[in-house]
């Protein structure tokens, strides 16, 4: 049977990783590059690459660091971050992504997703979505999470697989950063709805919060963390260890 | 030499990659004496099965690739490229393959029960119905990255790997020199490398 999959997040800016990372024994821990790299050697099941620059030398910069990337390492790579056109699909697919997450961008115009479905498939076609509580509703937010846009996550995510969208990334900010578990509730909502595989994110502190993630809600298929991995407090091949031991199935050989 | 077969279909990038990580020679090209002079040839392809059969079609690399490979040279279609390597698919409506390996490409929804979700999307395990030279430097149980809605069907007596998903499907299939693999080898970490080590290396596949 297929396997959960888990996945780290790397924020890049400026040609490097952010948010502080603090591996032990590797050196030089904020270079896209080898950071990938040691991820894939972990057993790490496929890699989150988000673009938070915003000037055009950066937007260059992150484009060489990916083809840097997917000529070296050899796992499913999505890319996101400025994805606000076609022709922003098309430029980090020729670099080696193999998905493309869009946010803000389909929130400016919706037919960023049919078009793309359209053009690439809709496998290639990832909706991430930053959503919190908001008068009882959980509502979409955008720009990073500071604006609220009024969307109600459920009917946006709906509408976003029906329109080509071929997976989901739900990114809680009720429970992003606290690490006090991912958010099964929303979850479970947008679970509901969809028939496209769900990549839970935001809230992971420990490795009880993916078990607790996978048992919950078997219809989730990843858990994405950026932090947890990045300083070492949680470690990828002892999750996928513990969480096969507690029944999950898990990518164990080959890495 | 292997070429990597470029008739327009998706992006090769990876592939072309994989095979520099591996340090196997290779070219993407669709010029067909390239093509000739090539010790293997690899057909790659993503999409929609009648654009791309169409596509291969319009430059004759059809009969090139089929007749190359009736001649003994080996060849591995890799995801909608071994799919092609069937009689027919019925992907949106009745399409005709290379037809190098009797079979059909149908959709996984006739195989599997009702709540899995399709595409299948993501890592799963191979099992060996029988030995393959192209598995020989990986193991029964290793994982590979699938992106499939179709899967091939009544081609069993060349299925050399299938993988449970709701159902076994053909993950992987050899007749004599020509092999096809459903899954992404340029996607699969080291496992999916060294499928393609064993089939580049120099010297006969099989």
């Amino acid at each position: 049977m297929i396997t959960k999959r888990i996945i780290p997040c790397l924020d890049v800016k400026d040609g490097r990783v952010v948010k502080g990372v603090n591996f032990l024994g590797l050196h030089d821990v904020s270079s896209p590059v080898r950071l990938a790299k040691f991820y894939s050697d972990c057993g790490a099941d496929e890699l989150v690459f988000y673009d938070i620059t915003a000037s055009a030398e950066g937007r260059a910069l992150f484009t060489d660091i990916l083809t840097e990337v997917a000529s070296t390492i050899f796992i499913p790579l999505t890319v996101g971050g400025g994805i606000n056109t076609v022709d922003d699909f098309d430029r980090v697919l020729k670099c080696g992504a193999d998905k493309v997450s869009v946010n803000s961008g389909a929130i400016r115009d919706p037919s960023l997703i049919p078009q793309a479905a359209r053009r690439y498939g809709d496998q290639c076609v990832v909706l991430s979505v930053d959503a919190k509580r908001v008068d009882g509703q959980f509502r979409v937010f955008a720009k990073g999470g500071r604006e609220d846009t009024g969307l109600d996550a459920i009917q946006w995510i709906k509408s976003g697989v029906k329109n080509g969208a071929g997976e989901i990334v739900l990114n809680s900010i009720d429970t992003d950063g606290v690490k006090n578990g991912f958010d099964l509730e929303m979850l479970e909502a947008v679970c509901d709805v969809v028939d496209v595989p769900v990549i839970a994110s935001g809230g992971a502190g420990c490795v009880d919060h993916f078990k607790e993630l996978f048992h919950a809600l078997p219809k989730v298929d990843a858990g994405l963390a950026a932090s947890i991995f990045h300083f070492g407090e949680v470690a990828i091949p002892d999750l996928k260890r513990e969480l096969a031991a507690d029944g999950i199935n898990m990518r164990l050989s080959g890495f | 030499m292997v070429a990597i077969i470029d008739y327009g279909v998706g992006n090769l990038f990876s592939l072309r990659s994989s095979l520099a990580a591996i340090g196997a020679e290779a070219v993407v090209t669709g010029d067909p004496e390239v093509i000739r002079r090539a010790d293997k040839l690899i057909l790659p392809g993503v999409g929609a099965f009648q654009d791309a059969a169409a596509l291969l079609r319009r430059d004759g690399l059809d009969r090139l690739v089929t007749e190359e490979a009736i001649g003994g040279k080996p060849l591995l279609g890799i995801c909608l490229g071994m799919q092609l390597l069937f009689d027919v698919s019925y992907e949106y409506g009745e399409h005709r393959g290379l037809g190098l390996i009797p079979g059909r490409v149908v959709p996984i929804a006739d195989a599997i029960p009702a709540g899995l979700k399709i595409p299948q999307i993501g890592w799963n395990a191979l099992r060996f119905p029988k030995p393959s030279p192209l598995f020989r430097y990986i193991r029964e149980g290793d994982c590979v990255y699938f992106v499939h809605s179709y899967y091939a069907a009544g081609c069993e007596d060349y299925v050399t790997a299938d993988t449970e998903y709701g159902a076994y499907l053909t993950a992987a299939v050899q007749r004599d020199n020509v092999f096809g693999v459903q899954f992404h080898p340029e996607k699969s970490g080291t496992v999916g490398l060294d499928i393609l080590r064993a089939f580049c290396e120099e010297g006969a596949v099989c």
